[in-house]
């Protein structure tokens, strides 16, 4: 098992109380880059350690941050995204509970470093816990001098404040984000212009993943050439890959970037429970293309998982053994996106609810063999066309399971009826079956 | 200057231009729902996607900036393929309903279906989504969930132009709708601008809708004259009735907006009192004469001298003009009247006090409202004044009704002029009628000076023969100094007299 770093929180109890993290080497990183660093040279360190979004996207955090404007007179915003909703994602929200002042010592620090005065924490609204947590943690950093006016004796000032949605998964989209931070309804931007321009209330903003800012001050004190030397060079660091599904032990897990699929779920997780087979599994979160068994073995890190057709999105893998029937699967995940779609552009907006209804159809036995083809060509309109992802975080996974399952929907059209449904109306072997038990 | 290439033409648009506007300048129409030139930029409709070379996906005409060298493609197959593909999103929850919706005629989602798309439906009927219809949401619009397409150009006109935000989308998903906000209704002064600018039949006007399919309906350019602004916009109508007015796209006046007052004046150029023949009244009682005689009895009563002329400032600027030249032939004192009071309502945007369609081109003619009139109110009631002529000028209702209804009594000789039989009228012994602005050509000079033409849209009641003809013919007759009677004479002599024209 290598070191744990961004779980530090599971060796040593309490590191969340402000004293416990002190005793552990606590604000080092934060003494470190606010005493002896210039802002420039923290932005150079992360461009140089590669470090890369992990929430989803995966772009150069340095870079995102060097579109920052050199000279402006509006007030630079860091809006941190602890909006953890992607479906078979939950690896910030151990962070933010367990490990507060590690994401704190991040916004200090990334703060510092694009000259953000105030920061503000985007929390889902359904992690109150990890909310009252966060509050705990700014009160006690404050008491200390960490926070507020005049950090450590710096002159540097910075104020974070913790927001709570309100339940969408939309306000995860960077842009939605802002907007609901503005206290609008969370419609993504158009873009140009993007935030690094043209952001929360207008003004030029950052907004970066909790795990992505709780590795910065990993990278300031270990330097940016070991962070690079974790994993490939290109997508490199320590990596946060949430295991759900059929597997023995399911949960998150802290690996070196690149560490391929097939280890993650027989070694480390235990492989399928009750000696079943593995059917498919989603690399990346719900938004992301599924692998067949023949495809795990993919390192999982950012360009890997690209290049072989999927995503490592939010690293939210979820694995589904061969009782699963791939048809209601993906029904399950379009009732998602139905759900959350925001409805403003149309190809999502309509794309989404036919989608869901024709995979309702096909499920219940009231479809038509064409409607496997109408599902492919629904969400080619749907890819591409809209403001934000969510569109294709629909369509893509709809793609990949029609055309690597092709022959499951055509059955369910050809039968009218769900070939691998229990006799009891309503029954389905199901993700839920195995989550009762686990 | 960049210039792009759309669809293999070239044109040099300024830095900054939007793809959709340098298409407008090639006459290459995009097609988009969201997209409206007065209000900020949505993005949400994905009607306009285009095809660029050297960008990997489809971009959205109305916020991709023309650059130099950049090649568009507006009807290649993968462009063809998106506009096919929004438009049966659009649709699959629309209810069409066409055949009972006002908008068809005018509906964005008809024309763009017969234009771009043309394939038939692949969701059952009882598959779609339903909402409310028929909602009254304010007294001139009433809201149909259904048929919206959710683009937010209503939303962004209460947010952006009135700053009112009654609208808002509610639910998430294909459940968005469009409904007020709670509390709200959506009754500003401006309310009946989204159903213009609304694409589809969501928003219709209840007092349009059902009244005339807009296909039957012509339409023609003029200036609202229910306040001093001088909107710019189109009348529709259709055998001599007018249906509605819209307003026109003038940047420097009113941009592409009107209130609802002037929207709702059409109802004040049609009605009962239509005057539709000259009237003389002969031993007490009125009696219809005919243009001839009625003309030749006021032509040689002013010949008589010791007239005043009272023109007010609903006159288009010609008919100023005449009555003018008409004064200064017979030698009469010409006055300037305001005709309507000041309105209580008014604002720093489109809607002015002054409620008169023509004070400054009046005030600018040297007959500054409601100075000189006085006096020869007072001249009629010392019993000195002859003939009095009143163009367009309801001069009981004006002030002192008690003080003007004693002077009338006392004029020899009243001659009104007007469109409608109004108060005044009872004390005349010729009443001439003449046509509304809307059956009139000529010009008004709005509160900055703006000189508006406007065109004849509908005929008079009962005649031919229209305003500035009429008083032109009285001008002949008793003047014999206008060699036509034509509007352009007028045009051509007004740059020289007056200042406005001078410019």
């Amino acid at each position: 098992m290598p070191e744990l770093l961004l779980l530090r929180c599971r060796e040593i109890p309490d590191l969340r109380q402000l004293d416990v993290y002190l005793q552990h080497g606590g604000y080092a990183a934060t003494r470190k880059a606010l005493t002896t660093c210039k802002p420039e040279q923290l932005v150079e360190m992360v461009k140089a350690s590669n470090l890369r979004g992990r929430g989803g996207a995966g772009f150069p955090t340095g870079m995102k941050w060097s579109f920052l404007p050199k000279q402006s007179e509006k007030p630079v915003y860091l809006a941190v995204n602890a909006d953890e909703s992607e479906p078979g994602t939950f690896k910030d929200r151990e962070i933010i509970e367990d490990d507060p002042h590690q994401l704190l010592e991040g916004i200090i620090i990334s703060s510092y470093a694009i000259r953000c005065h105030t920061a503000y924490i985007y929390i889902r609204g359904e992690f109150a816990r990890g909310g009252r947590v966060l509050e705990e943690a700014i009160t006690q950093a404050r008491a200390k001098g960490l926070l507020g006016r005049n950090i450590l004796g710096t002159g540097f000032d910075l104020e974070v404040w913790v927001h709570r949605g309100a339940g969408a998964y939309i306000c995860g989209e960077e842009t939605g984000l802002i907007e609901s931070l503005e206290g609008k309804r969370a419609y993504p931007r158009i873009k140009p212009p993007f935030p690094a321009i043209y952001g929360l209330f207008g003004c030029p903003t950052i907004v970066n993943n909790v795990e992505t800012l709780a590795c910065v001050p990993h990278i300031v004190l270990r330097g940016a050439d070991w962070f690079r030397s974790i994993g490939p060079e290109k997508s490199p660091g320590p990596k946060l890959f949430c295991v759900s599904g059929h597997v023995v032990r399911p949960g998150t897990y802290e690996l070196p970037m690149g560490t391929p699929l097939r280890e993650i779920i027989y070694t480390h997780a235990g492989g399928i429970p009750g000696g079943r087979k593995l059917k498919g599994v989603i690399p990346g979160g719900a938004s992301m293309p599924v692998f067949t068994p023949e495809e795990i073995d993919v390192p999982m890190d950012m360009d890997s998982v690209q290049k072989a057709g999927s995503f490592l999105g939010s690293a939210g893998i979820m694995v589904m053994d061969d009782s699963v029937c791939m048809v209601w699967a993906l029904m399950v995940l379009e009732r998602f996106f139905h759900h959350e779609s925001c409805g403003q552009c149309t190809p999502c907006r309509e794309g989404t609810g036919w989608l869901h209804r024709v995979l309702v159809g096909l499920e219940e036995g009231q479809a038509s063999p064409r409607d496997v083809d109408l599902l492919l060509n629904i969400a080619g309109n749907m890819l591409g066309t809209t403001i934000c992802a969510l569109s294709e975080a629909a369509a893509m996974p709809t793609r990949a399971f029609v055309t690597k399952y092709r022959a499951e929907f055509e059955q369910h059209a050809a039968l009218g009826r769900c070939p691998l449904r229990s006799d009891e109306p309503g029954q389905s072997v199901s993700f839920a079956r195995a989550h009762a038990h686990g | 200057m960049p210039t792009v290439e759309i669809d293999g033409r070239r044109v040099a648009v300024e830095d900054g231009t939007t793809v959709i506007r340098a298409a407008e300048r090639l006459g290459i129409e995009i097609p988009h729902y969201c997209w409206h030139p007065g209000l900020s930029i949505a993005g949400n409709c994905r009607m306009c996607l285009v095809e660029i070379e050297k960008m990997p996906k489809l971009q959205i005409a109305c916020n991709t900036r023309a650059t130099d060298g950049m090649v568009v493609h507006t009807t290649s197959e993968k462009t063809r393929t998106a506009q096919r593909a929004v438009l049966e999103f659009l649709l699959i929850n629309h209810p069409i309903d066409c055949p009972v919706c006002d908008q068809a005629g005018e509906c964005k989602l008809q024309e763009y279906y017969m234009d771009y798309d043309r394939q038939r439906s692949r969701v059952p009927l009882p598959a779609k989504v339903r909402k409310r219809k028929a909602k009254p949401i304010g007294p001139l619009v009433i809201l149909d969930q259904e048929r919206c397409v959710l683009c937010s150009r209503c939303v962004r006109f209460l947010d952006e132009v009135t700053h009112t935000s009654e609208l808002a989308f509610y639910q998430r998903g294909d459940h968005v709708e469009l409904d007020l906000a709670p509390g709200k209704t959506l009754d500003n002064p401006y309310s009946a601008n989204v159903v213009d600018i609304c694409p589809v039949g969501a928003l219709t006007n209840r007092d349009f809708r059902f009244r005339a399919r807009v296909w039957y309906l012509e339409r023609s350019a003029s200036v609202c004259g229910a306040c001093a602004n001088g909107c710019n916009i189109e009348i529709y109508h259709r055998e001599g009735t007018i249906f509605r007015f819209q307003p026109r796209e003038n940047d420097a006046v009113n941009q592409y907006w009107m209130c609802d007052a002037g929207r709702m004046s059409y109802r004040d150029l049609q009605g009962e009192g239509r005057l539709t023949q000259p009237l003389v009244r002969g031993a007490g009682e009125f009696a219809p004469a005919t243009w001839e005689s009625a003309l030749g009895a006021v032509a040689s009563r002013l010949r008589e001298g010791g007239a005043g002329i009272v023109v007010s400032a609903h006159a288009p600027n010609e008919e100023v003009y005449l009555l003018r030249h008409i004064g200064a032939a017979v030698n009469a004192r010409v006055a300037g009247i305001s005709w309507s009071p000041p309105g209580a309502f008014h604002d720093d945007f489109l809607v002015k006090a002054d409620k008169n369609p023509n004070t400054q081109g009046l005030r600018l003619q040297g007959l500054a409202p409601d100075g000189a009139v006085g006096e020869l109110v007072a001249a009629a009631g010392e019993g000195t004044l002859r003939t009095l002529v009143l163009h367009r000028a309801d001069l009981v209702a004006w002030r002192d009704a008690a003080a003007v209804r004693a002077a009338l009594e006392r004029v020899p000789y009243l001659v009104v002029l007007d469109t409608d039989f109004r108060a005044t009228a009872e004390y005349a012994n010729v009443v001439l009628p003449i046509g509304t602005y809307a059956e009139s050509d000529g010009t008004f000079t709005n509160h900055a000076g703006r000189v508006q033409r406007f065109w004849p849209a509908v005929k008079p009641p009962g005649g031919r023969a229209r305003g500035g003809r009429r008083s032109a013919r009285c001008s002949r007759r008793s003047a014999r100094s206008l060699a036509s009677t034509a509007r352009r004479p007028c045009s051509r002599a007004l740059p020289r007299t007056a200042h406005p024209w001078r410019a």
